[in-house]
């Protein structure tokens, strides 16, 4: 019986490697101190109704926030190990397998466990109160997409600690993912990982298409609508096309592992290259999806930091519809090699590089808001800078990619590692970032100290050049990405070295950010009006943080850049003289449950354990049919306690 | 929440269910649009794969018009049927829309009845999911709308209990509404499955 139980801990259990053992200590250390301090400071309860069970679209964007900025941490660590691998020849610092594992959790974390949730915080963050409305459109599903993303970003971490991480890259291609050659749970931990994950985002893209759509203010015309809403709009589009292709890519490659069917496998008349087909029909939109909504954000700061208007209005909204369409006729650019044909990759070669067009029109439009513009260097507005010639520099060595003959030259080369990063890094984490600090004061009633935040942009900025600007002569050179190491003969050594120099560099960035938002908490400049920046749009009208309900009486909308229009006409001041009860959504726990359900139905499949999977599916459908049946879901504020609330939050009305 | 009234209009005072149930539809049919391009990549899949038989039995050999006909006409039926529920809902007759779901459920069980057959039949033939790529690309396609339809029977059980104990309101007029809207949907799907699936199959 002992031995049984000691056999199956061997193989449950990842062993054998100091690296695993320090995060097993650390792991058990970090649920001990969160159990003690919740224990000791009686907050069960709290956490429980206040964030476990909250509808509150403002507390989903906190709470997915918080998730992403842990594995950005998790992502950026995997990244450090690369590079200290890598830094010099013969290393051996990380074994082969343990690099492919590495680098295979690290490209999956940081675009779907880091940069998606941080999208979706800065949607429900932000996309309701510029709206003008009091909450997303369906609340209910907001909390279950993201406790679905939660429970899969937790199962795939788990992969660390427990029966084996995936090590198939981070698009995990057949056969690498077969079992043929990865027999054992990692690939699953990465399937069920992300389809839980997924469906959460697909929710969402659902959930703020429609909110976009129906729930502006009164008067708020499309055309009238800030150009982050509609970044949120085009990137919506893109997820509602592209990620029920994940679905069934992802469930193909399962039921090839899990009941030897023969989608994908070498035997039985399965065709690989079918799924790297589909993955990137997925996967291509994907990075757009990204990278939208960070487009949105710069439209905003641009304009508020410069004082003006946002030049050509009409063209970022007609370019960001256009890239969320050719974002879908791009896809074989992923591999020009695979021998489709001159003409095949001349369309794609095209289409790609036509994407360019409507970028570049943004970028002109971004320069022309500044030109003459009263130039104001806040944090929000330097990454917003710094973005700027990254793109650029990034979007040219796209389209050197994007040229097939030459691709031939760069596949799968370090330039094309160098190129990518510049691109997501450069765009979606500046931009992202760029954007947790304009919006920061106004979820959290103060502002991130700008000092800190100084030092953490210049750590940032030149360790993103010093890493990746020696990648791009590193692929010249030869060096193929998913090497682990490489001998002192190549020459390489110089470039690497000061490239995992960067990647440190940045890694303090990141350092000085915690130290800054924990600095900030305390000291942080506390927001009183409500409109730090001199914003232009209605989330800036309502006190910071804005109450539960947002806009105590739904504003009306003139002109777009609204409460610019209404600050220069004076109407700012204005305070209603009555207030009306509001139509909330109550709390509800079915989310959570439901996707502690989901995980252990996931954790049952990735084991191949139906005892444990088939009890979970059904507690995900007894969730299903508890919501359905529930039809006590909304409840009114009161209009005493909402002039209530305002007079405390605003002072004298 | 619904908001499209704008405050301090003097008609503000009325509940706002009724445009918050049609918001849910416009979501539901989106999620649909969804599901459509779920079913169109196993489609494409099958497409790639239909020819794929690796020395296997071929579709020609293993399809049985008889059944399939039969399982197209059930489920036209209850699609039909479905619609009658619809029609019964607008005229206020909860006891007629409630019978014209069970029958439509009945129908829907029957179908589902028919290819479990099927699948159980090819089975014992030794023309299982782990036979071919085209085997596989078969029984995860049919097998994928006949999850669907099963979701959908159950989903409309659980309405009925609600339309006995509440009768026709707005929030349960909306759910007949979306369950009939998916209805008609794998409908539709089965319509394709039929065409690219059994008839290009067995020509």
């Amino acid at each position: 019986m002992l031995d049984k139980i000691k056999d199956f801990a061997s193989t449950f259990f990842v062993t054998g490697d100091p690296l695993i053992y320090g995060a097993d200590v650390s792991i058990a250390l970090t649920m001990i101190a969160i159990l003690f301090v919740l224990t000791y400071y009686k907050k069960w309860g709290w956490l429980w109704k206040e964030w476990l069970t909250t509808v509150d679209h403002k507390k989903i964007g906190i709470m997915y926030l918080i998730s992403s900025l842990l594995m950005l941490f998790r992502g950026g660590v995997d990244a450090l190990l690369m590079r200290a691998q890598l830094a010099l020849p013969n290393v051996e610092f990380l074994n082969a397998e343990h690099y492919n594992a590495v680098f295979t959790t690290h490209g999956t974390i940081m675009i779907l466990f880091m940069a998606m949730p941080m999208m979706f915080a800065l949607f429900n963050m932000v996309v309701p109160l510029q709206l003008g409305a009091r909450d997303v459109a369906y609340p209910f599903l907001n909390a279950l997409s993201f406790w679905l993303f939660f429970m899969g970003a937790m199962l795939f971490n788990l992969s660390f600690v427990i029966g084996g991480s995936p090590d198939a890259g981070w698009l995990s291609y057949p056969p690498l993912s077969e079992m043929s050659s990865s027999p054992g749970v990692g690939q699953n931990f990465y399937i069920w990982g992300i389809q839980i994950s997924g469906i959460g985002s697909l929710a969402t893209g659902i959930n703020f298409m429609v909110t976009i759509l129906k729930m502006r203010a009164p008067g708020m015309k499309m055309m009238k609508m800030p150009l982050f809403s509609w970044s949120v709009l085009s990137s919506c589009v893109m997820i509602i096309f592209a990620f029920p292709i994940l679905t069934v890519t992802l469930a193909l490659l399962f039921l090839d592992r899990f009941l030897g069917a023969h989608f994908f496998t070498l035997d039985g008349g399965g065709n690989p290259m079918m799924y790297v087909n589909l993955i990137w029909m997925w996967g291509h939109p994907e990075v757009y999806i990204v990278v939208i909504p960070a487009f949105g954000i710069f439209s905003e700061i641009v304009s508020v930091f410069s004082k003006k208007k946002v030049f050509g209005y009409k063209s970022m909204v007609f370019s960001m519809m256009l890239i969320s369409v050719l974002s879908f006729f791009t896809w074989v650019h992923h591999f020009f090699t695979m021998g489709a044909g001159a003409d095949v990759n001349a369309f794609f070669a095209i289409s790609t590089m036509a994407i360019g067009i409507p970028t570049g029109v943004k970028v002109f439009n971004w320069l022309f808001t500044m030109f003459r513009g009263r130039i104001q260097m806040k944090q929000p507005m330097l990454w917003t800078l710094a973005f700027i010639p990254c793109f650029v520099v990034g979007g040219a060595t796209g389209v050197m990619l994007a040229v097939a003959p030459a691709d031939y030259q760069y596949h799968n080369s370090y330039f094309l590692i160098a190129h990518f990063h510049q691109v997501l890094i450069g765009g979606v984490v500046f931009g992202y970032l760029a954007g947790i600090y304009y919006w920061w004061p106004k979820l959290f009633g103060f502002k991130l100290d700008e000092r800190l935040g100084k030092w953490a942009f210049w750590l940032w900025n030149i360790g993103f050049y010093l890493c990746f600007m020696p990648q791009y002569a590193l692929g010249f050179m030869g060096m193929t990405r998913r090497v682990y190491t490489y001998g002192w003969d190549m020459g390489w050594a110089p470039y690497n070295i000061v490239s995992t120099v960067g990647a440190f560099m940045m890694g303090i960035g990141f350092i000085f950010q915690v130290w800054q938002i924990s600095y900030s908490i305390k000291k942080g400049d506390r927001d009183l009006t409500g409109d730090t920046w001199g914003g232009r749009t209605l989330e800036w009208s309502i006190p910071s943080p804005p109450p539960v309900y947002n806009f105590a009486v739904v504003p009306e909308v003139k002109e777009q850049d609204a409460w610019w229009d209404m600050k220069e006409k004076g109407l700012d001041k204005i305070r209603p003289d009555h207030y009306e009860p509001i139509h909330m959504p109550k709390n509800s726990s079915i989310p959570f449950i439901m996707s502690v359900f989901w995980f252990v139905a996931g954790f049952g499949f990735v084991f191949g354990w139906m005892w444990m999977a088939v009890p979970g599916m059904i507690g995900v459908f007894g969730c299903l049919i508890a919501r359905s049946f529930s039809y006590d879901t909304d409840y009114y504020i009161p209009a005493e306690e909402v002039r209530e609330t305002e007079l405390a939050l605003r002072g004298n009305v | 929440m619904a908001q499209t009234a704008a405050a301090g209009h003097a008609d503000h005072g009325h509940d706002h269910h009724e445009d918050h149930e049609g918001l849910k539809v416009l979501g539901f049919w989106i999620f649909l649009v969804t599901d459509c391009i779920l079913f169109g990549t196993l489609f494409a899949t099958y497409m790639v794969l239909r020819t794929h038989y690796d020395g296997g039995p071929t579709g020609a050999e293993l399809f049985e018009m008889p059944g399939v006909i039969a399982e197209t006409f059930i489920l036209l039926t209850s699609s039909f049927t479905s619609g009658l529920a619809t029609l019964a809902m607008h005229q206020g007759k909860v006891k007629s829309l409630i019978n014209w779901l069970i029958v439509t459920a009945v129908l829907g069980a029957a179908f589902i009845g028919l290819e479990v057959n099927e699948f159980i039949n090819l089975a014992h033939e030794g023309a299982t999911i782990s036979r071919s790529a085209f085997l596989s690309a078969f029984f995860t396609l049919v097998g994928t709308h006949g999850l669907h339809v099963s979701i959908g029977l159950g989903w409309m059980v659980g309405l009925m209990f609600q339309l006995k104990r509440r009768g026709i309101t707005a929030v349960t007029k909306r759910k007949v509404t979306t369950v009939s809207l998916y209805w008609h949907f794998l409908d539709v799907i089965w319509i394709f499955l039929l065409t690219v699936v059994y008839l290009m199959g067995v020509m």
